[in-house]
């Protein structure tokens, strides 16, 4: 083969001083991979995160983030649900920012598969569930569920999930087991909330068993027919729809049974605004917000608000549990 | 001298009205995002902060440079203000309350923080009722002290800020810091440079 060496071009010109090491070499590219999946996920992720990288390509084909089989239930028929931009665009998740729009920009680095669940506690045995064997403890359900902030606005959201209670009967508690905690992911390097102490973290949630055991408290898996985007707790979260949106805890790695009521990471950070209970109450106030009534969002600029109802409007399923308590007390 | 008067006004005009545009033409386009109530709010508020101490920086300025033309802008800059915090007001009994008064009412009532943006705000209505030249001709040195409700005002505005945020203070914070350091400007050359002050009268003297 022959070889035109021009003076300039010529390899043995190179002094060695001016070869890049090979382990900077690997260090920049990849730092050049990092670097630009956050300026793609930056530039993609607002406007339609359902085509954002996301390592959960187990669950699905190709470019297809579809949840293939889940039964629809009753609730929620008749409320117009909540566009799915709002939905995903719209969020409190304070690991990956404090500002609404935070949560879709910079989630993109989270990776949710592979992703374990430790069981512990007061259980018969501490044991460790897998996202695909967890999708499996009972059959998908779609459950159109109000979902009401504690900051006074509220969405109505197709959610695909499990019941809580399947996930218990098979974690198989022992008798002491009087609450449950929920521990959501705290991983720095890919939440960059989580690298300001904002709130105490990782973020803790809990639940009595009762509240548990309702057949209205899923675990999430998915939204809007397809797998649960980052930014909405991915890849699995708690939703209680008759309490307040804080109480639904996100990316939970690990649930502990527990016989004295949790300390919860907002009741922590300001046990005068925020209760253990959180239930949506229009007659209880919040120092800072007006909860008799609310901002549906997506409704508009001139739609004004509406109504709270008692317990979010679920108050036929969950009442009884409250039965003789002191609500205003125990808010 | 009048001539770039004429132009800095021009160019405060240009300035103030650039936010209210800019809401007009993102709710025209859909561009307001999830909760496009609490954007308008948002968005009035911070720039009644922005005018708030715009119009508290003119005598820190006058006093570190010698330079009045800034205070010659300042009731413009308060005016300005005032656009804002009626916009601000606007937009919470009206996009947000759907002047429902009972519930603002017990809104303004119940929670801390909407009580002192109320509160700041009510205190400007005297102020930009008395800002032309035959009020201040009226109220003559009672004038000055009227005005200064301006500091309250600031303060309460700031804790409104500060109040309302749930967690992350960061952005209350930074307006703090502005205004501490406007306070602070002040408070230094009233007490530790009179020589500042003679010239400062001076040239009031030849305004």
């Amino acid at each position: 083969m022959l070889i035109i060496n021009t003076s300039k071009s010529n390899p043995s010109n190179i002094r060695p001083s001016e070869i890049t090491p090979k382990q900077n070499f690997e260090d920049r590219r990849a730092w050049l991979k990092v670097a630009s999946s956050m300026l793609l996920s930056s530039a993609v992720l607002p406007s339609n995160s359902a085509f954002a990288a996301n390592p959960n390509d187990k669950y699905f084909t190709k470019n297809d983030k579809r949840i293939g089989a889940y039964s629809k239930s009753h609730f929620g028929v008749g409320e117009k649900l909540t566009n799915y931009k709002d939905v995903t665009t719209y969020n409190n998740y304070y690991e990956f920012g404090t500002d609404k729009s935070d949560p879709a920009i910079h989630s993109a680095l989270f990776k949710t598969h592979p992703w374990n669940i430790s069981i512990e506690g007061e259980v018969k045995k501490s044991k460790i569930i897998g996202i695909d064997d967890l999708m499996k403890l009972a059959p998908l359900e779609e459950r159109i569920y109000r979902h009401r902030c504690v900051e006074a606005w509220s969405m109505v959201v197709p959610w695909i999930g499990i019941p809580l209670a399947s996930l218990i009967s098979w974690a198989q508690p022992t008798g002491n087991a009087k609450y449950i905690e929920f521990i959501s992911a705290n991983d720095p390097l890919t939440m960059p909330g989580a690298r300001v102490p904002m709130l105490d973290w990782p973020y803790i949630e809990g639940l009595r068993m009762d509240e548990a055991m309702n057949p209205l408290t899923i675990l999430v898996l998915g939204l809007y027919g397809e797998v649960l985007p980052n930014q909405n707790g991915a890849p699995v979260r708690l939703v209680v729809p008759w309490k307040y949106g804080f109480k639904g805890a996100k990316s939970i790695v690990k649930i502990r049974f527990v016989e004295k009521m949790p300390i919860t990471t907002w009741a922590k950070a300001n046990p005068r605004e925020y209760g253990f209970y959180a239930n949506v109450n229009p007659d209880v106030d919040h120092p800072r917000w007006t909860q008799s009534s609310e901002k549906r969002i997506g409704a508009g600029l001139f739609a004004g608000r509406v109504k709270t109802l008692m317990f979010n409007g679920y108050a036929e399923h969950v009442s009884q549990m409250y039965a003789g308590m002191d609500l205003k007390k125990n808010f | 001298m009048k001539k770039q008067i004429l132009y800095s006004k021009a160019g405060v005009w240009i300035f103030a009205l650039f936010p209210i545009i800019r809401l007009i033409w993102l709710g025209i386009n859909d561009g307001l995002g999830a909760n496009p109530v609490e954007f308008v709010e948002r968005s009035t508020g911070t720039w009644t902060l922005v005018f708030l101490l715009l119009t508290l920086t003119a005598t820190p300025f006058r006093l570190v440079t010698g330079e009045v033309w800034l205070i010659r802008l300042r009731r413009l800059l308060g005016l300005w203000m005032f656009f804002y915090a009626c916009l601000h007001i606007a937009a919470y009994v009206w996009l947000d309350y759907g002047f429902y008064w009972p519930d603002i009412v017990n809104d303004i009532v119940k929670h801390p923080f909407v009580i002192v943006g109320f509160g700041a705000f009510m205190l400007t209505i005297p102020l930009a009722a008395t800002s032309n030249q035959v009020m201040m001709k009226r109220l003559k040195s009672n004038w000055k002290k009227l005005h200064q409700l301006i500091y309250l005002i600031a303060i309460l505005a700031i804790l409104h800020f500060w109040w309302l945020v749930k967690k992350d203070v960061t952005e209350p914070l930074y307006y703090s810091l502005a205004l501490a350091c406007l306070f602070a400007i002040r408070l230094y050359f009233k007490y530790n440079r009179p020589i500042g002050r003679n010239k400062i009268a001076s040239n009031n003297m030849l305004m």
